[in-house]
């Protein structure tokens, strides 16, 4: 297994699997960030899983009062990384984790805003790109970028499109957007640069709720196309 | 047992060390841009390091205070005042009943630290009570404190601790843990994993010429004016963390610093990365101030977070001592 650690800071390291967007690659960093939360060392602030990579984020004092062996605290949680990739090698992801989470999107040009550009650009009709958009199951490759933020993939060649020159100031909250081999829904009202094909009514993110995101790295995500009318339903109930 | 808002500053918010545990949600820690002030003050209270704090940009609140209180300001100088009567940074203050918190002008510094002896009485949100502007929770209803609003206090004074409520006291932060504030400050830095992707000119460069904040820069980042730097060959990296002090090179070759309310992963080359000592100082800047980073190993680095521990623990023996005597 290839692999690189390296400092991000004084205060965090990364392991990375090679700079990739691969679900074997991705599978690897989820049973190295499993080691870490069923078997937390004194010190461990959290791990931060990615598409290809790991981070940890330590408290070098704590590191240090534990590991007095190693010169630097970087050098005593690299050692741990290292026995704890070992333990991943063979450990298998639990099933729970792969849930899959259907995703209502209404596709209607009011909130698919970018729709037709991608259409026009890949020389496929407006019903074609919500078929192929539609039709894969997905994986949460990662969290990031805003709270609830999924970063999906990977999706269909025949969609695959750059991000817009000039990201837009304000995206609204829901939209679904394609960026390359990639699908994502902002979970928030932010700027964003992603070419935005469609709105789920669900909230991605949810402060009052307990477990405040709709999804987390490992799941499965299936979209399905809801019309204009069932999208103002669903709103209603949710939100 | 609270605080009135009589005038809205320009972002007052609570913050305390950070909301650990969720950046693999998306859920950055936020917290206190100037952490070491928040932990100094808090300790000088005998509070626990982590009670949350205000922090106050410039122009600065106006605050009635409708209790007796203990309170200690650091971080920023903006002239502060109780009753019109000057108050020293780095002190714990005595406030009592119906005295008016007010500011001059802006000394040193740009945002300033208000710790209260007992700490804040904020529900968290995920176990801190940082405010989370871009999702609008966590802190004060998620938002900046503004003219009207009442921030109840955990632990009013009781009329007996008399020695409590003298202005101020006789002990204060001795100078050698305050951090060293400047205006064009050297912000010692490491390696980041692309600093080997920039060409050697652009290192020297990175290293010699001065930054400049911009105008557009706030508690995600600061933006940096410089004459831009360039990689040798373009990198194309997949997203992943990142962090408070993280430099990034943005493809207009110009930099960025991610601060307290960074976004949790990127995808744009880290260059370098400003150690965990020196972000105090950093937090302090405003537009128009000058950096000039210093290289550092990373052994160098640890050193001087543990040298600040060492000195921070002298310290909390000490307030403990006094905290102790007051009670």
């Amino acid at each position: 297994m290839i692999y690189d650690i390296f400092p991000l800071g004084d205060s965090a390291l990364t392991i990375d699997f090679g700079n990739v967007i691969s679900p074997t690659i991705n599978d690897r960093v989820r049973k190295l960030a499993d080691v870490f939360s069923r078997n937390p060392f004194a010190g461990l602030v959290e791990v931060v899983p990615a598409y290809s990579s790991l981070t940890i984020f330590y408290d070098p004092v704590t590191v240090r009062q534990t590991c007095a062996e190693f010169e630097t605290a970087f050098a005593a949680v690299r050692n741990k990384a290292e026995k704890a990739l070992a333990q991943a090698i063979n450990s298998v992801l639990s099933k729970a984790e792969r849930q899959l989470t259907k995703i209502p999107v209404c596709y209607d040009a009011e909130f698919a805003i970018d729709l037709e550009f991608v259409a026009e650009k890949k020389m496929l009709t407006v019903e074609q790109v919500i078929r192929i958009h539609t039709e894969p199951v997905y994986r949460v490759f990662m969290i990031g970028f805003l709270p609830g933020f999924p970063y999906l993939g990977e999706v269909d060649e025949r969609l695959s499109v750059g991000r817009k020159s000039v990201p837009r100031a304000a995206v609204p909250q829901g939209s679904v957007g394609l960026a390359g081999r990639q699908t994502g829904i902002y979970s928030l009202e932010s700027p964003g640069g992603w070419q935005i094909v469609g709105k789920t009514p669900l909230l991605l993110f949810d402060p009052k709720n307990e477990s405040p995101t709709l999804l987390h790295a490992g799941d499965s995500v299936r979209f399905y196309e809801i019309d204009r009318k069932t999208f103002d339903e669903v709103t209603i109930n949710i939100h | 047992m609270s605080l009135l808002f009589i005038q809205t500053g320009l972002l007052t918010t609570l913050q305390d060390l950070g909301r650990t545990g969720y950046r693999q949600l998306g859920i950055n820690p936020n917290g206190a841009m100037d952490g070491r002030a928040a932990r100094l003050l808090n300790v000088l209270l005998g509070n626990n390091e982590n009670e949350g704090i205000l922090e106050m940009h410039f122009p600065p609140p106006k605050i009635l205070f409708e209790t007796d209180a203990q309170i200690a300001l650091g971080g920023a100088d903006f002239s502060a005042g109780i009753n019109s009567e000057p108050i020293e940074n780095w002190r714990p203050i005595g406030v009592s009943k119906n005295s008016l918190l007010t500011f001059g002008a802006k000394k040193e510094g740009a945002r300033l630290s208000l710790a209260v002896r007992g700490g804040f009485k904020i529900a968290k949100w995920l176990g801190s009570l940082s405010t989370n502007l871009k999702a609008k929770t966590g802190g004060f209803e998620g938002r900046a404190l503004q003219k009207g609003d009442r921030l109840y206090l955990n632990r009013e004074i009781p009329e007996s601790r008399f020695a409590m409520r003298q202005r101020p006291l006789n002990y204060k932060i001795s100078s050698h843990l305050i951090p060293n504030y400047s205006r064009s400050p050297k912000i010692r830095v490491m390696a980041g994993r692309e600093w080997q992707n920039l060409t050697t000119e652009s290192q020297n460069r990175f290293l010699r010429q001065s930054f400049f904040i911009r105008p557009d820069s706030d508690r995600m980042g600061f933006r940096l004016k410089g004459s831009p730097l360039q990689l040798g060959e373009n990198v194309e990296l997949v997203s992943s963390a990142v962090g408070f002090g993280t430099i990034q090179l943005l493809p207009d070759g110009e930099l960025i610093i991610l601060l307290a309310d960074h976004q949790t992963t990127g995808g744009y080359p880290r260059i370098a990365h400003v150690v965990a000592a020196d972000l105090s100082v950093l937090a302090q800047l405003g537009a128009g101030d000058q950096i000039n980073f210093d290289l550092i190993s990373l052994a160098e680095a640890e050193r001087l977070i543990l040298q600040f521990e060492k000195q921070l623990n002298r310290l909390k023996i000490g307030c403990r001592f006094k905290t102790y005597a007051e009670n």
